[in-house]
């Protein structure tokens, strides 16, 4: 579990996160969804400590990350997977040596158990053999994520963030991706953060949804509740897309039998 | 307020640079790989260079001592020390800035634009060490390596140009190269060879692994450690220079 109380972030005078307090639960996919803008990046990356907030505290599970000296931060992010946007493969690397980097950096382990835990990984995100030799210029926009995922989780984790991990891609693999994330979740019962503005994605795999509307937390609850919210300015969010509206307009006045 | 605030990130970037090393390894094999990719790749440039840097000098001694009443060992002795002295270790200080430093600034500065930089941090690598650590040490490695290879060719430049214009005979060049050596003209060089190494790698470092956008900043931080490490180079020139000589 990953637990927040009231971070505030600002940028040159500027607020950009404003009293954020909430908790992520573990075994769950927990979304930050919220506009363009919105504050989504700066939360996620203020929780991981690429970001160093101004205000607040950060609790991985019952240590807090806030008061950590550098070598303890260092530690805990071992315990750390993250998807990057671009996936952030480094290009230098084949897929297969990108996921093996984790565990030649942190594991004591033999030449042959690292290949067999990233032959799982990679298989696990369902990236067949004879893309493992490949470069990271070689695989497609959705590959590329795959084996985000896949290096992400190598060190199984119990923490896995994820920045927009549908970004730039097709519906169709879209929804491959979001079934992984939530499979992983589930199996290895890992706390899980994704940060997305997909609302697809928000009704297929959001356990528990913050959205963050100006820097603020505006509302907090799950796939289900999202469709009945007063938030206003929720609605506005997510009804923007005619799907959602006809499903919460059919919920409200379902059509005679 | 900018030069300062520059200098203080530069020293708290090798500061984070000369921590201890996660996997002492991994890291074994990172500088290997550079020491090829930044040091011998660049042995055809200073090849290259030095042969054509020797013939030019070659003739411009030459032209300058069209004097009956001066030796024509001269000239060889003449491009000898301008080489060693000068060209073999500033001059290619200032090219390896163009091609090493760019190489550096660009690959930092693209792998922090897209997140390949955070990536390691959030592994729990310390990125800064992991990433310019062994580009350091490569480039400081290779520099008097690559300066005595550049004194090497300069003077086999030298060599061919010379006689073959007709400026001064093979055994004459081969005379004056070797009349009054001074052998602490090398080692005052191979000193400054170290400090441009170190400046070579450092600074692109400094503005390749700060790049903050995408690829127009990569582009223009790639130029500006280019601009930066040749001034300092030549600052430090100047500086060693009343310092050792």
């Amino acid at each position: 579990m990953i637990k927040i109380e009231n971070l505030h972030k600002s940028f040159d005078g500027k607020t950009v996160l404003i009293d954020i307090t909430t908790e992520f639960l573990q075994g769950q996919t927990n979304l930050i969804i919220g506009r363009s803008g919105s504050g989504k990046t700066v939360l996620l990356k203020s929780i991981v400590g690429l970001i160093e907030i101004d205000k607040g505290n950060i609790y991985y599970d019952d240590r807090n990350f806030t008061l950590m000296k550098q070598a303890e931060r260092k530690a805990l992010r071992q315990e750390m997977g993250m998807v990057f946007q671009g996936g952030a493969l480094f290009d230098s690397l084949t897929v297969e040596q990108n996921v093996r980097f984790p565990l030649d950096m942190f594991t004591n382990q033999t030449a042959v158990e690292k290949q067999k835990r990233v032959d799982y990984c990679l298989d696990r995100v369902n990236i067949t053999k004879d893309a493992h030799k490949l470069s990271p210029s070689e695989i497609s926009g959705g590959m590329k994520k795959r084996v985000a995922i896949a290096r992400a989780i190598a060190l199984k984790p119990p923490y896995l963030f994820c920045d927009e991990p549908n970004s730039g891609l097709d519906p169709e693999t879209s929804k491959v991706i979001d079934d992984l994330i939530k499979g992983i979740t589930t199996d290895l019962n890992i706390t899980t953060i994704i940060n997305t503005h997909d609302m697809n994605s928000v009704m297929e795999i959001g356990d528990k949804i913050l959205f963050i509307s100006d820097g603020k937390a505006e509302w907090e609850g799950t796939k289900t509740d999202i469709l009945y919210t007063n938030n206003q300015k929720l609605q506005d969010f997510v009804f923007a897309n005619r799907q959602y509206r006809e499903i919460r307009d059919e919920r409200k006045n379902p059509k005679p039998d | 307020m900018n030069f300062f605030f520059h200098t203080g990130r530069y020293f708290t970037l090798l500061g984070r640079v000369f921590s201890r090393p996660e996997k002492w390894r991994i890291y074994v094999r990172k500088l290997f790989q550079e020491i090829e990719s930044l040091g011998i790749d660049s042995v055809g440039i200073v090849v290259i260079i030095s042969i054509f840097m020797g013939g030019i000098i070659t003739l411009q001694v030459a032209y300058n001592l069209q004097n009956p009443f001066l030796p024509t060992y001269l000239i060889g002795l003449g491009n000898r020390d301008t080489l060693i002295l000068e060209f073999s270790s500033t001059i290619m200080g200032l090219i390896m800035a163009g091609k090493i430093g760019s190489n550096i600034a660009s690959e930092l500065g693209s792998m922090r634009v897209t997140e390949q930089i955070d990536s390691l941090e959030i592994m729990g690598v310390n990125p800064a060490s992991f990433l310019i650590l062994p580009k350091i040490v490569a480039v400081v490695f290779m520099f008097p390596f690559l300066y005595i290879l550049s004194v090497f060719f300069g003077l086999i430049g030298g060599l061919v140009v010379g006689p073959a214009v007709g400026a001064v005979t093979a055994t004459n060049y081969i005379d004056g190269i070797q009349h009054t050596f001074v052998p602490h003209y090398v080692y005052f060089s191979l000193i400054k060879s170290l400090f441009f190494g170190f400046l070579v790698a450092t600074i692109p470092a400094y503005f390749g692994y700060h790049v903050e956008g995408g690829a127009y900043e990569v582009g223009s931080a790639s130029t500006r450690a280019v601009v930066n490490t040749n001034i300092m180079i030549l600052v430090f020139d100047l500086v060693l220079t009343q310092l050792l000589f």
